[in-house]
C-alpha cells in the first residue's frame, strides 16, 4: 500500500484488486457511454459505498454522471442516513430519496407486516422510482459470491417493462463487450462489482480508506434477543414484547438493512483488520443475518428476483 | 483427508488467527487468474467447483447445512454431500441435475485469486462455453476415466482453442472408479495429446484426479504415486498469467467516454488492451489517423508517470485532437489497422438463423456500427472439426464469413490482440446478442466488392430501416384534429430516425382521387385506393400514417384485413359534433349547414365510430401534443 493509503503498482503484473478496480470502471464508463439515464441505487452498506467510491474514481475530475437513488423504507439504522447524505455531498451527486406512498398511507411496517413490509417498501418502491424518473439503467451492488442464483446473473441483467427478471433468457457477455440496447420501457440492472468477494471488498475499503457505516464495527448498544436474533433498539419505535428490556451488548453488523429485520452478532471486532479477521474465520455465511432469503425455502432469492426484488 | 489436505495446503487459517494484517498483505498481493471447467453432464464438473470451494474454505456452516439438506432430497451421492449442488444455482437445474448456464465462482489459495467460468456440457450450450472461455486463461477439461477422451472432449477442446485459451489442463476425473490404474490415464493422455497437437493446442498439462474423494486437487494424493507432477491447484497457481504489455505488445487504447468537467479539461477515458504509455509519448488516434503526444495520465489517485495494460485511465493529450467514443488511442509509430471487410469467424448464438444481407449491429472495443455478413464460406463441425457447406448459421453453429461494416473500424486480428479483434453482433430489431465473432483478417477492396444476390424482399425493406412497418389509421369527423396529430406523429417518428410518409385527404384528393366525389361509392373506392397506397408504402418498409375521415366501419374492417396481421392501427380522433361544428377551421359545417355541401359527414352523412379502435383519442381531454406521443409509444411499442 501507499503512503497515500492508495493501490501503488509496483511490478508489471496488476494485483487481483487493481483488476477488479479497473473491470468495475470500464462498465460504470459503458453504461454512461451507452444508456440516457442511468441511476446508482444507494443502500448505505458497505457494498454501496464500494460502489459510490468506484463511481467517483471512474469520472474524475467530473463528479459521477448520474444521481444516487436511495429506497428508503423509513425503518434503516440512524448511522445509515448519516451516512448517506454525508456521502452523496462528498461526491457532489444528487441523492434521491424515494418513499413508496401506499406504504407509508397503510402504516406498513416490519414489526407488523413481516415480508410484505420488504415487499412494499423495498420491491413496489424501486418499481416505482425507476418509472417515476424514467431510469433506463440502475448500478447495484449485488456480487455473485453472495448467493447461488447471482452466480449466473450477468453483469448487465435486463429487467422487462414491468421490472422482470428472466433467467433463461439472459445475452452471453462474452470478452468485456456488454450489449445496452434494449426497448422502450425496458431497463438495465447493472452489477460492476459481480466479481468482487466479500474479502475483496473489505480488503479495498482497507486500502482505499473509504466511509463506511460505524454499524460494522463493534461497539456496545442496546440489544433485544429474539428468534436466536440479536435486534437493536435503534429509536423509539423498537417494540418490545412482555417481558423484554433492552440489554447492552458489543455488536456489530455484517449487513445492513432496516434495523428491525437485522440481526447483529455479538463481537469486539471495532477495527477493519479485526472485522476482516472475524469474518475469515466465522462459519455462518454473509447473507444468514437477512431474514429473506430463507423465508421460502430453496429458490427463494431466485424467484424473489424474478419479482423485481433488486 | 479433506481437513487433512485443507490444513496441509493452506495454512491461510493459521495466519488468519495469528497475524491477520500478515495475511492481508499476502492476499493483497495475489494475481488474478480465469479458468473455464468443461466437461460432459456426468464428469464431474460441478463436484470439481464444490471440491475447490470446499478446499480453499469458502463454504460455510449454514451453506455446508442446507447442501446436506439438500443432498438427501435430490443429491446423487446417496447419504452423503453432493458437493455439486454447491454450485448448481437455478431450481430448475437442480431438480434436474444439470447445469444449464455460465456461473461464475471464486476461490482464493496463498499465492492466487481465481474466477471460475462454470460452463455447461451438452451439446445445445456451445455458446454457453465460448462465453465462459472468452475470457479464461485456462481451461480444465473434465475426462471420466472410465470413458476416456469422448466427442465432447473434442469439442470443448476445439472452442478453447478457437477462443485462444492458451493453457489445457486435462483432468483425468474419478481416478477412485477405476482403481488408480496408471495404465488407463496413460491410455487416455496419450489419446488426447495426438488430438490435441491436431489442433495446435500445444500447452497442455496432464492430471489424475478425484474430484469426489480430493486426490490430486489441493495436494498429490497417496493413491496415484506414479503420478510425479503437480495437483490441480498448484498447477493453477503456477500457470504464467499473460498480461498482454509483458510481451512487448504496443499501446492501445479504445476510447470509453470523453471526460468535459470544464472547458479547459478534456479526457479520454478507457480501459487500457494492450501495452502501456508514458507521459510525452507520441500517439496516434484512429481512425483518423492524427498524431498527438500525452500529457497527463489522470486518475482519482493522483497523475500516473506511465498507464499498463489492464488499468483504467483518464489521458489528455498536449494539442486539441478530435477524438470521441469508438477512436482509439495507439503507439503513434505501430498502430493498428482500419478497414471496412474482414474474413471472420461467427459463433451462432441465436434461435432465429443468421441472415446473409441483413444488418446486424456489430460491437467491437468501444466501436458500434452497422455490419452485413455474406453467406458462410462453410460450417465447422465442432465434433469432427470438419469444414462443410453452409447457407445460413443456426444457434450454436460456427462458421466462416466475409463480414463489411457501414464505415471503417479500427481492429487487430483476434489471435493478435482479443480486445480489438473480438465483436459481437446484435439483432437491430430484438436488441439482443446474436452471436460472437473473432476477426481473421481485413479483406482487400476487391474482395470487398463481390456480393451475391440477395432477394430484396418486404422484411429486407424494413430490416434495412431498423423498425416494423404500420398502417396508422386515423379515422374521424371533420375537424376533428386528425390531419393536426397525424402531422405531429410524424414529426416524432421522423426525429426517432424512423422512416414514414403521410397520406392524407387533401394530398390525395388533389391527385390520384381527384376523379372521385363525395357519394358513398365514391368515399368506399377513396378509403380503398389509400389502402393500397398504404399498403405498398408497408411493402416497402415504411410506417405509413393515413388521415381520413372514413366514417364506415365496413370500409375500416376491409383495410385492416388487407395488411398484414399486426400492422394495421385504428386510431379514432374521437369528438362530439357539436365542439367539431364550433371549431369549424375550414367553415365546411357552416356551408354544409346551408346546403352548399351535400353528403357531408355528420350533417346529412352517417359517421360510424369505430368498435374497437387500437386507440381513442378525446380530443377535449387531450392536447394534440399528448396524443401524439401516446401514438408514437404505441406504434413503437409492438415490435
Amino acid at each position: 500500500m501507499g503512503e497515500d493509503g492508495t493501490i501503488e503498482h509496483p511490478s508489471s503484473t496488476l494485483t487481483h484488486l487493481q483488476r477488479l478496480e479497473a473491470e468495475s470502471i470500464h462498465i460504470m464508463r459503458e453504461v454512461v457511454a451507452e444508456c440516457e439515464n442511468p441511476v446508482m441505487l444507494y443502500s448505505v452498506g458497505k457494498d454501496s459505498s464500494v460502489l459510490l467510491h468506484l463511481a467517483r474514481k471512474a469520472f474524475h475530475p467530473s463528479p459521477p454522471p448520474f444521481p444516487l437513488l436511495h429506497v428508503d423504507t423509513t425503518w434503516k439504522f440512524q448511522d445509515m442516513y448519516e451516512l448517506r447524505d454525508r456521502a452523496a455531498a462528498q461526491a457532489g451527486m444528487e441523492l434521491l430519496v424515494h418513499h413508496n406512498p401506499e406504504a407509508k398511507a397503510r402504516g406498513i411496517n416490519p414489526f407488523d407486516h413481516g415480508s410484505l413490509h420488504t415487499d412494499m417498501w423495498k420491491t413496489e418502491g424501486l418499481k416505482q422510482a425507476m418509472d417515476k424518473y424514467q431510469f433506463d439503467a440502475a448500478f447495484g451492488g449485488a456480487r455473485r459470491d453472495e448467493e447461488k442464483s447471482r452466480a449466473k446473473e450477468r453483469i448487465f441483467s435486463f429487467r422487462t417493462a414491468t421490472h422482470r427478471w428472466d433467467p433463461k433468457n439472459q445475452r452471453p457477455e462474452l470478452w468485456n463487450l456488454y450489449n445496452a440496447n434494449k426497448a422502450k420501457g425496458e431497463s438495465i440492472r447493472v452489477f460492476p462489482i459481480s466479481n468482487w468477494t466479500e474479502l475483496d471488498l473489505w480488503q479495498y475499503i482497507q486500502l482505499e480508506g473509504i466511509d463506511i457505516v460505524p454499524l460494522y464495527f463493534a461497539a456496545p448498544r442496546p440489544t433485544v434477543e429474539r428468534d436466536g436474533q440479536l435486534l437493536m433498539v435503534d429509536d423509539e419505535r423498537f417494540r418490545f414484547l412482555p417481558e423484554e428490556e433492552p440489554v447492552t451488548r458489543s455488536i456489530r453488523f455484517r449487513t445492513l438493512g432496516c434495523y428491525p429485520l437485522t440481526g447483529a452478532i455479538e463481537s469486539e471486532a471495532a477495527t477493519l483488520s479485526e472485522v476482516i479477521q472475524e469474518m475469515l474465520l466465522t462459519t455462518t455465511s454473509e447473507r444468514q443475518g437477512r431474514v429473506i432469503d430463507h423465508d421460502a425455502g430453496a429458490g427463494s432469492m431466485e424467484k424473489k428476483k424474478q419479482e423485481g426484488y433488486f | 483427508m479433506t481437513e487433512d489436505v485443507r490444513n496441509s495446503v493452506y495454512e491461510a487459517d493459521r495466519l488468519i488467527a495469528e497475524d491477520i494484517d500478515a495475511y492481508l498483505e499476502q492476499h493483497q498481493h495475489k494475481s488474478l487468474l480465469r479458468f473455464i471447467t468443461c466437461g460432459s453432464v456426468d464428469d464431474g464438473k460441478s463436484t470439481l467447483i464444490g471440491r475447490l470451494l470446499y478446499d480453499s474454505k469458502l463454504i460455510f456452516e449454514d451453506q455446508l447445512a442446507e447442501l446436506e439438506a439438500d443432498s438427501k432430497r435430490v443429491g446423487t451421492q446417496g447419504q452423503d454431500s453432493d458437493l455439486a449442488l454447491l454450485v448448481d444455482g437455478l431450481v430448475a437445474e437442480r431438480e434436474q441435475g444439470i447445469t444449464i448456464d455460465v456461473a461464475y465462482r471464486f476461490f482464493a489459495t496463498e499465492k492466487r485469486k481465481f474466477i471460475v467460468a462454470d460452463t455447461p456440457g451438452h451439446e445445445q450450450y456451445t455458446r454457453n462455453m465460448v462465453t465462459g472461455a472468452s475470457t479464461a486463461d485456462v481451461a480444465v477439461i473434465l475426462v471420466d476415466a472410465r470413458k476416456g477422451v469422448l466427442t465432447q472432449t473434442r469439442r470443448h477442446s476445439y472452442l478453447a482453442q478457437l477462443m485462444g485459451v492458451r493453457h489445457i489442463v486435462l483432468a483425468v476425473n474419478k481416478m477412485d472408479l477405476v482403481g488408480y490404474n496408471r495404465a488407463i490415464f496413460d491410455a487416455i493422455v496419450a489419446e488426447y495429446t495426438e488430438f490435441a497437437e491436431s489442433i495446435d493446442l500445444t500447452d497442455v498439462t496432464a492430471i489424475p484426479i478425484s474430484a469426489l474423494a480430493g486426490d490430486n486437487v489441493a495436494a498429490r494424493s497417496d493413491n496415484t504415486p506414479w503420478y510425479e507432477g503437480l495437483a490441480l491447484i498448484p498447477v493453477l497457481e503456477s500457470v504464467q498469467v499473460g498480461d498482454a504489455f509483458d510481451h512487448g505488445a504496443a499501446f492501445r487504447m479504445p476510447v470509453q467516454w470523453v471526460n468535459r468537467p470544464s472547458h479547459d479539461f478534456r479526457g479520454f477515458a478507457g480501459l487500457i488492451a494492450s501495452g502501456s504509455v508514458g507521459v510525452g509519448d507520441p500517439v496516434r488516434i484512429l481512425p483518423s489517423g492524427r498524431t498527438s503526444t500525452v500529457a497527463r495520465i489522470v486518475t482519482f489517485d493522483g497523475d500516473l508517470d506511465r498507464g499498463l495494460a489492464g488499468q483504467s485511465v483518464t489521458i489528455t493529450l498536449t494539442e486539441e485532437e478530435d477524438c470521441s467514443r469508438g477512436d482509439v488511442i495507439a503507439a503513434a509509430d505501430d498502430s493498428p489497422a482500419v478497414s471496412d471487410g474482414f474474413e471472420v469467424m461467427l459463433v451462432w448464438m441465436a434461435e432465429e438463423p443468421m441472415l446473409p444481407g441483413r444488418p446486424y449491429w456489430l460491437k467491437i472495443g468501444t466501436q458500434t456500427v452497422t455490419a452485413t455478413i455474406q453467406s458462410p464460406k462453410y460450417q465447422v463441425d465442432v465434433n469432427t472439426m470438419e469444414q462443410q457447406p453452409a447457407k445460413t448459421l443456426s444457434l450454436n453453429a460456427i462458421g466462416v464469413a466475409n463480414l463489411s461494416t457501414d464505415r471503417s473500424i479500427v481492429f487487430e486480428p483476434y489471435r493478435k490482440d482479443p480486445a480489438l479483434g473480438g465483436f459481437v453482433l446484435m439483432d437491430k430489431l430484438t436488441n439482443t446478442t446474436v452471436a460472437a465473432g473473432m476477426l481473421h483478417f481485413a479483406l482487400r477492396r476487391a474482395e470487398n466488392v463481390h456480393w451475391q444476390a440477395i432477394e430484396v424482399s418486404r422484411d429486407a425493406h424494413a430490416q434495412q430501416k431498423n423498425q416494423r412497418p404500420k398502417v396508422v389509421w386515423f379515422t374521424g369527423l371533420s375537424g376533428s384534429g386528425k390531419s393536426t396529430i397525424a402531422n405531429l406523429v410524424e414529426k416524432r417518428l421522423h426525429a426517432l430516425g424512423k422512416h414514414c410518409f403521410l397520406l392524407d385527404g387533401d394530398n390525395i384528393r388533389h391527385g390520384l382521387n381527384k376523379d372521385l366525389g363525395f357519394t358513398d361509392a365514391d368515399r368506399v373506392e377513396n378509403i380503398r385506393r389509400v389502402g393500397e397506397v398504404a399498403k405498398l408504402l408497408t411493402d416497402a418498409g415504411l410506417i405509413a400514417i393515413a388521415a381520413f375521415i372514413s366514417p364506415f366501419e365496413a370500409e375500416r374492417i376491409m383495410l385492416r384485413d388487407m395488411m398484414e396481421p399486426g400492422e394495421f392501427v385504428e386510431i379514432h380522433v374521437d369528438t362530439t359534433l357539436a365542439e367539431a361544428e364550433r371549431r369549424d377551421v375550414k367553415g365546411l359545417y357552416a356551408k354544409a349547414r346551408a346546403g352548399k355541401l351535400p353528403n357531408f359527414t355528420g350533417v346529412d352523412s352517417p359517421y360510424e365510430p369505430p368498435a374497437n379502435p387500437d386507440l381513442r383519442i378525446d380530443t377535449i381531454a387531450t392536447t394534440p401534443e399528448d396524443a401524439a406521443a401516446t401514438i408514437v409509444d404505441l406504434i413503437l411499442q409492438d415490435r
